[in-house]
């Protein structure tokens, strides 16, 4: 209980002294789970919508794979892109173990299947409701597609949101591929993985509390801007 | 003026669900000018016979062809859904919707919008989503949707179900004025005043078999078959 | 507008952290890394040799695993036997010790082992297993690890049962889990010393010359590895034995202990 009292005070003295520490792994947080976001929602949003409009064969297949790797663990992700980022893997002349990058590159393969099923779910339903229309307007393919991706953009971003609470809270992957380097790799959860190690649980705690600040803030920005779309005009 | 994809040839069409026959067999030929009204008890197939004709229905059997030949005919008609499709977005981005698939730059696109609501006398906020509209004033919007292409032929199933009577009026007014502009309707419709006042043509559907046709004046002066006689008499069938 | 604005952000935010320095790799141990010295020497090989030296603080055994693969362009760590085979194999160029710290046993302040009273590190073992008191092993393959069981073997016990619990985890975690059970633990002094949850743990035991623990520094061997930076590694190399570096090391306290001794010899 003290841990936690003195991990909130910590927090507070982080935050209004501007830790110059703190400032540094919590933008480099942002910056690898904002762009492991977009690169994520770019792939995995349209291919939502694709499987949700699109009957093929292996569509059941896809769907159940794609939920199964919801679940696939950080780790054997984290080892995965480890083993072919290595200098002695099959990418291994990129250079990119121990980097941002690689960390990336990570957390766009673990939240990816989490925004391609949240938004298929979004999509089939509004597919559901658009289907005769946009059959009957001959829309083509890509047309439909934008159309549903366009109206569903709210239950989108909620998808997308849901691949960034994945990504910033996720240590397994990052760790290992990205390699806690201070000053170069080290993230806000690494950091805390780091500290709790040390015993220094007041510290891991303050950066566990930010963490979540972080979190709340970038869930409360992004509602308030679709917020301000709706009240003009939808 | 005739339409340049008709006459649509409908050949033995029949549409199982489930292994079940739910229309068909069903052969006819729509061509000429004027409303074509679709009758019949629920179940008898009106729904299914409107979507097959406009190619929303896989054909078990037989075939429907339209002169055009090619599948872009449908985009040279129109159909009204029962229940109309509300898009996610302003009443005037649904009613202009359309144009913005054939190309149509937003701001023209949205001018022409604003025409066709007036045209069918949609008198709302078009910067409104659509979600806060009444019945009938969702009707007006899938309607003028439905007329922004200017569709050569016009499907509407059921547009005036639920609608009191105003609305109705406005509606048969605003196809009318299609009809004399030489736009090709087929509608269904349980209201037998509404195909009285409105039919130059009816086909009359029972247990999904086309069993009567004819032009309006002749089918309700004296239709020839039991089952017609008491749906317009309006008679509880056994 | 709402895709400009994160945009924007995007850009901003990759712009603040554009690199400088010429950087170079080199993976430690969690005991090097945990004693807080690589925060004094950083800075300064830093400013003498313009190299940003970026640490990836793993086992011994990974971090031997990680010069294999040509992932890293130098290795620091303690285990003598697994070094010298790292070169055999043509890994490293060479060996380069530099500095000793050493090991010290960790246990309830109780002592119910009475390993205080040991007269050398295998004689506090034997203690520890006859009372079957719970013991924490790191478990994980790295240089304390091997410490640890270099130190059973010579006592001639082969640790297992419900007392002794390998944890798989790191020196940190490993004396967590050693505070949160009250448990015996062989730890390196400066991951002690800079420990935080002491708990109800006390250093019972040290100062036998087998818990000596040396640590060397293998450079990559670029013959094997053409991308690894073998100037920088070099020029690191000559820093850490220079007497800049003995200075520092020498100096390095934690708590008015002396940690590391500085013993790397000219070449």
């Amino acid at each position: 209980m003290n841990d936690i009292v003195e991990g909130l005070w910590q927090a507070a003295r982080l935050v209004v002294t501007l830790d110059p520490g703190l400032a540094e792994i919590t933008l480099r947080s942002l910056q690898v789970t904002v762009t492991a976001t977009v690169i994520a929602s770019a792939i995995g949003l349209p291919m939502g919508a694709w499987i949700a409009v699109n009957r093929f064969r292996l569509r059941r297949f896809a769907i159940a794979i794609l939920n199964a790797l919801m679940g696939l663990p950080p780790v054997v992700v984290g080892l995965i892109v480890y083993v072919l980022l290595s200098r002695s893997g099959p990418l291994g002349v990129l250079g990119l173990l121990f980097t941002p990058t690689a960390m990336i590159i990570a957390q766009v393969i673990i939240i990816t299947p989490i925004i391609a099923s949240i938004s298929h779910q979004a999509i089939r339903e509004l597919w559901a409701d658009y289907h005769d229309l946009l059959i009957s307007l001959h829309a083509t393919r890509a047309q439909r597609i934008k159309t549903l991706l366009w109206d569903g953009r709210r239950a989108l971003m909620t998808a997308s949101l849901a691949g960034f609470g994945r990504a910033i809270g996720e240590v397994g992957a990052i760790m290992i591929v990205g390699g806690n380097i201070d000053h170069a790799t080290r993230v806000l959860t690494t950091a805390i993985a780091l500290e709790t190690g040390k015993g220094d649980f007041g510290l891991a705690l303050a950066l566990g509390f930010v963490l979540i600040a972080l979190a709340i803030a970038v869930n409360l920005a992004l509602h308030m801007l679709s917020g301000t779309e709706r009240g003009s005009r939808w | 003026m005739v339409s340049a994809i008709l006459p649509l040839v409908l050949e033995d069409v029949e549409l199982r669900r489930q292994g079940k026959r739910i229309l068909g067999p069903v052969s006819l030929t729509l061509e000429g000018e004027g409303i074509t009204v679709v009758m019949g008890p629920n179940g008898a197939g009106k729904t299914s016979l409107l979507r097959a004709m406009h190619g929303l229905e896989r054909i078990n059997r037989g075939r429907a062809v339209w002169q055009g030949g090619a599948e872009d005919v449908r985009a040279r008609q129109a159909f009204v859904f029962q229940t109309p499709v509300l898009m996610r977005r302003s009443v005037l981005d649904c009613i202009a919707y359309p144009l913005i698939l054939d190309g149509v730059a937003r701001r023209d696109a949205r001018a022409r919008g604003e025409a066709a609501a007036e045209e069918v006398g949609l008198h709302v906020t078009l910067s409104a989503p659509v979600s806060v509209l009444s019945g009938g004033e969702r009707q007006k919007m899938a309607l003028a949707r439905a007329l922004i292409r200017a569709p050569e032929v016009l499907f509407l199933d059921e547009p005036c179900a639920n609608l009191d009577l105003h609305s109705t009026a406005e509606i048969e007014r605003v196809l009318t004025a299609a009809r004399d502009r030489g736009t090709r309707i087929v509608m269904s419709t349980h209201n037998v005043g509404q195909a009285r006042r409105l039919a130059d043509d009816i086909l009359f559907l029972f247990d999904g078999r086309l069993i009567e046709t004819g032009s309006g004046d002749a089918f309700f002066a004296g239709p020839g078959t039991p089952e017609a006689r008491a749906h317009i008499n309006g008679d509880l069938l056994p | 507008m709402m895709f400009k604005t994160a945009f924007a952000a995007l850009s901003a935010l990759w712009l603040a952290t554009a690199a400088g320095a010429e950087e170079l790799k080199m993976a430690v141990t969690t005991s090097f890394a945990n004693s807080g010295l690589a925060e004094v020497l950083l800075p300064e090989i830093q400013k003498d040799t313009g190299i940003e030296v970026q640490l990836l603080v793993v086992g011994t055994g990974q971090a031997l695993k990680l010069g294999e693969a040509g992932d890293v362009d130098a290795v620091l760590v303690h285990a003598k036997a697994a070094e010298e085979a790292f070169v055999e194999a043509g890994n490293a160029t060479h060996r380069r010790e530099i500095m000793y710290n050493d090991f010290v046993v960790v246990g309830p302040a109780g002592d119910p082992a009475g390993a205080k009273a040991a007269g050398s590190a295998s004689e506090a073992f034997a203690l520890i297993e006859e009372a079957q008191a719970p013991f924490v092993s790191r478990g994980d393959d790295s240089g304390t690890h091997k410490a640890e069981l270099k130190i059973w073997a010579s006592a001639g016990i082969e640790p297992a049962g419900d007392w002794y619990k390998a944890v798989g985890q790191g020196m940190g975690a490993a004396l967590n889990t050693a505070a949160g059970m009250d448990a015996y633990i062989f730890a390196d002094r400066a991951s002690w010393l800079n420990f935080d949850n002491k708990a109800g743990l006390d250093l019972l035991f040290q100062g036998d010359p087998a818990l000596f623990n040396q640590y060397a520094y293998l450079p990559v061997n670029p013959e094997k590895h053409a991308h690894v930076k073998a100037d920088a590694a070099k020029a690191l190399e000559d820093w850490l034995v220079s007497d800049k570096a003995k200075g520092l090391i020498e100096g390095y306290q934690i708590g008015g202990q002396k940690l590391f001794h500085f013993n790397a010899e000219a070449m």
